[in-house]
């Protein structure tokens, strides 16, 4: 006789599990750079059109997430920052996470390819495989690097919007893509300064436990050097214009200034003041991205609509 | 006795197959809309009949400017016999 017990889970999983397998949050991010990317493209869209492809790179981008947390179930059980997430907390199988990965990733890139072009499509396709294998199967457990080979995979969609566009690639395009790129480091590790992470603990190597925190501090001012050349760089590009240079140049003065005064401190001095210039900092990066691809975009509807600043 | 017996799961994945119901909805809706505007799209009326499994040389690059200038020779050459 065939046992028909039936096996239920804890807790039945519904749409906001699968969604949330997706990084809303992630995705928000994604949606807003690859706009971008798309509207300030000198080449007009169908809106239609517009819509589905910013809807694929957000779908490209929620699939390559649900890949992440499949193969990062082990690891994400452990953390708690991470245990919440539907795969350690039980409501979705890893099985189910894979599958919608795997099914979303062929979607997503296959409708921006038969909606746009095939350079936009192969960029989606590049991007996904960036994330789920390159940073997540590889570097994020074997390099304390992780984070900046790992950020091209947030920086790619400003790049898939132009390519929707356009057709190409060309020097706008990849000083986006460069923009997201040499931010996400000095981003990511002065949040890592202040908030008590157990990378650790899941075996995740993480610079600041890898080679300490001053060096973390070196390396933030590092790379928001380089970032400021290619934010200003920007402005003189096709896209660029005195709007943007204003803004620019008052937000990386802004965030060049955090970075330094982070390098400045030691951990003494951090944790006198509970992190208050890290936390700053982090915030004013925030702002920094945010406010250039604004900028971007208002140049791009003054050029659209013929009003000239100078 | 209900005539309708239903089971508990029904109501337990309600909101799972009302969301499927949704994207499978947005889906079709994605792929008529985009029908719409690729056909509007079309420059050239004829080439609508491009994607019919058959092979049509006449719509090929080319075809149709080199059939104008076909008819356009016998019509001088019509005229110049006239």
């Amino acid at each position: 006789m065939t046992d028909v017990t039936n096996h239920s889970q804890t807790h039945e999983a519904q749409m906001g599990d699968y969604f949330a397998l997706m990084k809303p949050r992630v995705m928000q991010l994604v949606v807003f750079t690859a706009l971008v990317g798309l509207l300030v493209a000198p080449v007009g869209v169908n809106p239609f059109i517009g819509f589905v492809a910013v809807l694929c790179i957000a779908v490209g981008a929620g699939a390559s997430g649900a890949l992440n947390m499949w193969w990062d179930a082990d690891i994400d059980a452990i953390m708690k920052r991470t245990v919440t997430r539907p795969i350690p907390s039980g409501a979705v199988q890893p099985g189910e996470a894979l599958g919608i990965g795997l099914t979303l990733s062929i979607f997503a890139v296959v409708l921006l390819f038969l909606a746009t072009n095939a350079l936009a499509a192969g960029l989606l396709a590049f991007t996904i495989f960036f994330y789920a294998v390159v940073y997540s199967m590889w570097l994020k457990r074997s390099t304390p690097q992780n984070i900046v080979i790992g950020g091209a995979a947030g920086a790619f969609p400003p790049m898939i919007g132009w390519a929707v566009a356009t057709g190409g690639v060309s020097i706008e395009s990849v000083l986006m893509f460069a923009l997201i790129f040499m931010w996400t480091p000095p981003h990511f590790w002065a949040l890592a300064l202040f908030v008590k992470s157990d990378y650790g603990d899941a075996g995740v190597p993480m610079l600041t436990e890898t080679h300490g925190r001053k060096v973390t501090r070196n390396h933030i001012l590092a790379y928001c050097v380089p970032l400021v050349l290619v934010a200003l760089g920007l402005g003189f590009t096709s896209i660029g214009g005195p709007i943007y240079l204003a803004v620019a140049l008052i937000l990386n003065v802004w965030f060049l200034k955090g970075c330094y005064d982070i390098w400045r401190r030691t951990d003494a001095d951090s944790e006198a003041d509970d992190h208050a210039i890290e936390k700053h900092t982090f915030k004013v990066s925030l702002y920094y991205l945010f406010g250039h691809f604004v900028a971007l975009l208002v140049e791009a509807l003054m050029r659209a609509n013929g009003w000239a600043v100078l | 006795m209900a005539l309708k017996v239903e089971h508990e799961i029904h109501q337990r994945r309600k909101g799972r197959n009302s969301g499927v119901g949704l994207l499978l909805v947005g889906m079709v809706g994605i792929v008529f809309g985009l029908t719409v505007v690729k056909v509007l799209g079309l420059t050239d009326v004829r080439q609508m009949e491009r994607f019919d499994h058959v092979a049509r040389p006449q719509l090929e690059p080319g075809a149709l400017e080199a059939a104008e200038q076909r008819a356009a020779d016998l019509a001088a050459q019509a005229e110049a016999s006239n």
